[in-house]
């Protein structure tokens, strides 16, 4: 819980992620404090996905990853955990576990191997579940829940393991526009009140533009621009990048990326 | 807000265990009733707890009868009750970190791995000190699991449950070719490794019971202190990971635990298959998927499971005996193929 209080910042330094004898990801900085929301955004393929997972502790990567001037990579996966949370991009849901222990599962990182939960996992658990509004799902099947609901419950599990640094692999991608606004409207306000650092990659463009503070466009696993959305989201970026022919309209103050024909 | 007042669902209620206590007192006193001698279970009962000291409670039975229930059944039965529990368990604990419920000791090869290990050392050294073949087998079971694992993950289908079963079908053939052929190239030696194939369920005496137990409580301690590991394994590897869990060392864990186990279990009472999957299974249907309700349930329906089965196997066809393993293979082949059509699409991965 205190880790959440405190003020967190880390710093990501020519991160490079190989796979075989290819190279996903190559030479990404940035920094990232709590309370802000990064985006990664970028074309199938250029490497977001596997630049969050390096970062989550899943794939190997070479390069610094420093929290709070820790070395993430030398730290055991439980320490590491108490750092970064993950929800995947298709989360596993284990086939007849219930809401409650799905969430519970959020805690392992403040377990020994071989302890069980203590009554304060318990409460922490219960206490996620009321403010995401999930309690009247405490009992439910995960599986039987609806994309917009599952979404929620694994977002639950990653603020159960109450880490400063959340990562969210497309959290919006499985879902329809009214879940996808209440998915991102909730991460918004997560990351403020619970000064958390949200680092997420997005699929679509104008979405991207609208909550996160800073977008990374990657491609070919560099990042190619990186700045606000007004800065990233340009006719000129998307064509280089996506190769894609788009007009950018004001909304506001805010770029909506609609593609056309010339 | 409203509060929420749901809690988890992976603490077995106390009445459960209640339960569980009067299911193995019942096997117990079924087992040592049933069989060409017929004695009461009110007999039974009053001679097993007419040894229990400061009871004072007097025995009617006569000295053969008490002979038959004291060196013939009840070892017997405690043998199954071990056996069983280390099997069943064993299947959970495989299917828990292989994330794959059709895993079995049999169909992994790993019962097929002890075989072969145990086998090799009765062909090799003339007359193995009886400690040692449990280790033997132990060996072979390791070697037999590595391979499969590695088969599985490595298969063009990806690692997906059948991948992993098919790997471990190959193996089992492959090693039980090996062992045949060991037997065939010392012919001398067939009867002696023939007669333990067949399980040794039908001789057993105290002396196996005190072989098998060490091996067996160390590995059922090991497993049930990893039951809420193994509902972690459920997200998978890589999120098991970014939820803190070391996860190849708790899988090389608890492999080395249910291998050890299971190498016991055959090394004293040859090839029994399927155990690993009706238990666990049944108890999935009841109690929900949960290893911490699952592995503490089948540590104890695995027991009274084989008893069952010895029971079967000793009276179906009396007075001559069907091996254990048909008997459980008759039950268990049928089951699996259920699981195999009843499986939704996309819940195993």
């Amino acid at each position: 819980m205190n880790q959440v209080l405190m003020q967190t910042s880390m710093n990501i330094d020519n991160l490079s992620v190989q796979i075989g004898a290819r190279t996903i990801v190559q030479d990404v900085s940035f920094e990232i404090t709590t309370g802000d929301w990064i985006c990664i955004i970028g074309p199938n393929g250029a490497g977001k996905s596997s630049l969050l997972k390096a970062l989550a502790g899943i794939l190997p990567s070479d390069g610094n990853i420093r929290v709070n001037d820790f070395d993430l990579n030398s730290l055991s996966h439980r320490d590491r955990a108490c750092w970064i949370a993950y929800v995947a991009q298709t989360p596993v849901i284990p086939p007849g576990m219930n809401v409650f222990d799905y969430v519970m599962l959020g805690r392992t990182a403040h377990l020994k191997m071989l302890a069980s939960e203590s009554a304060f996992d318990l409460d922490m658990t219960t206490f996620v579940l009321d403010e995401l509004g999930l309690g009247e799902f405490a009992n439910r099947e995960v599986a039987s829940l609806s994309g917009g609901e599952r979404q929620r419950v694994t977002i639950a599990r990653a603020l159960a393991q109450a880490s400063p640094i959340v990562l969210l692999d497309e959290p919006t991608s499985a879902l329809d526009i009214g879940f996808q606004q209440e998915v991102l409207t909730l991460i918004n306000e997560l990351r403020k009140e619970k000064k958390i650092a949200v680092i997420s990659t997005m699929h679509d463009l104008t979405t991207s533009g609208i909550y996160p503070d800073r977008l990374l466009l990657m491609a070919n696993g560099r990042v190619q621009v990186a700045g606000s959305a007004t800065e990233v989201l340009t006719e000129e970026n998307i064509l280089n990048h996506y190769g894609a022919k788009v007009r950018i309209l004001n909304d506001f103050g805010r770029p909506i990326v609609v593609p056309t024909d010339f | 807000m409203s509060k929420t007042h749901a809690t988890s669902s992976t603490r077995i209620p106390p009445l459960w265990w209640f339960a569980c206590a009067v299911a193995v007192c019942a096997t117990i006193l079924i087992g040592i009733c049933v069989g060409a001698v017929g004695i009461s279970p009110a007999q039974t009962a009053l001679e097993l707890l007419s040894h229990i000291p400061g009871l004072h409670i007097h025995s009617s039975l006569d000295e053969s009868d008490a002979a038959i229930i004291w060196d013939l059944r009840f070892p017997r039965v405690v043998l199954a009750l071990i056996v069983g529990s280390m099997l069943a368990s064993a299947g959970s604990a495989y299917q828990g970190t292989f994330r794959n419920p059709l895993a079995d000791p049999y169909l992994l090869g790993v019962s097929a791995g002890a075989g072969l290990g145990a086998t090799l050392e009765i062909v090799v050294f003339e007359s193995p000190a009886r400690w040692s073949l449990p280790v033997a087998a132990f060996l072979g079971s390791l070697v037999a699991v590595s391979l499969t694992y590695a088969l599985g993950r490595s298969s063009i289908a990806g690692r997906s449950a059948s991948s992993l079963v098919l790997a471990g079908v190959a193996v089992a053939a492959l090693l039980t070719a090996a062992q045949t052929l060991v037997q065939q190239r010392n012919s001398d030696k067939v009867r002696e490794v023939y007669a333990w194939i067949l399980g040794r369920l039908a001789i057993a005496g105290w002396s196996d019971v005190l072989m098998v137990a060490p091996y067996v409580v160390i590995c059922t301690i090991v497993l049930l202190r990893y039951r809420r590991v193994l509902d972690v394994f459920a997200v998978g590897d890589e999120e098991a990971v970014t939820l803190g869990l070391p996860v190849n060392r708790a899988r090389a864990v608890i492999i080395l635990a249910a291998s050890l186990g299971t190498a016991a279990a055959v090394a004293v009472t040859g090839l029994i298959g399927f155990v690993g999957i009706i238990v666990p299974h049944t108890i999935r249907l009841i109690a929900g998927n949960s290893y911490r309700r699952l592995l503490p349930l089948s540590v104890i329906f695995g027991g009274v499971f084989l008893v069952f089965a010895d029971v079967i196997a000793r009276t179906a066809m009396s007075p001559s005996e069907i091996p254990i393993g048909v008997v459980t293979a008759l039950i268990g082949a049928p089951f699996f193929l259920y699981i195999l059509a009843s499986r939704k699409e996309g819940s195993l991965i």
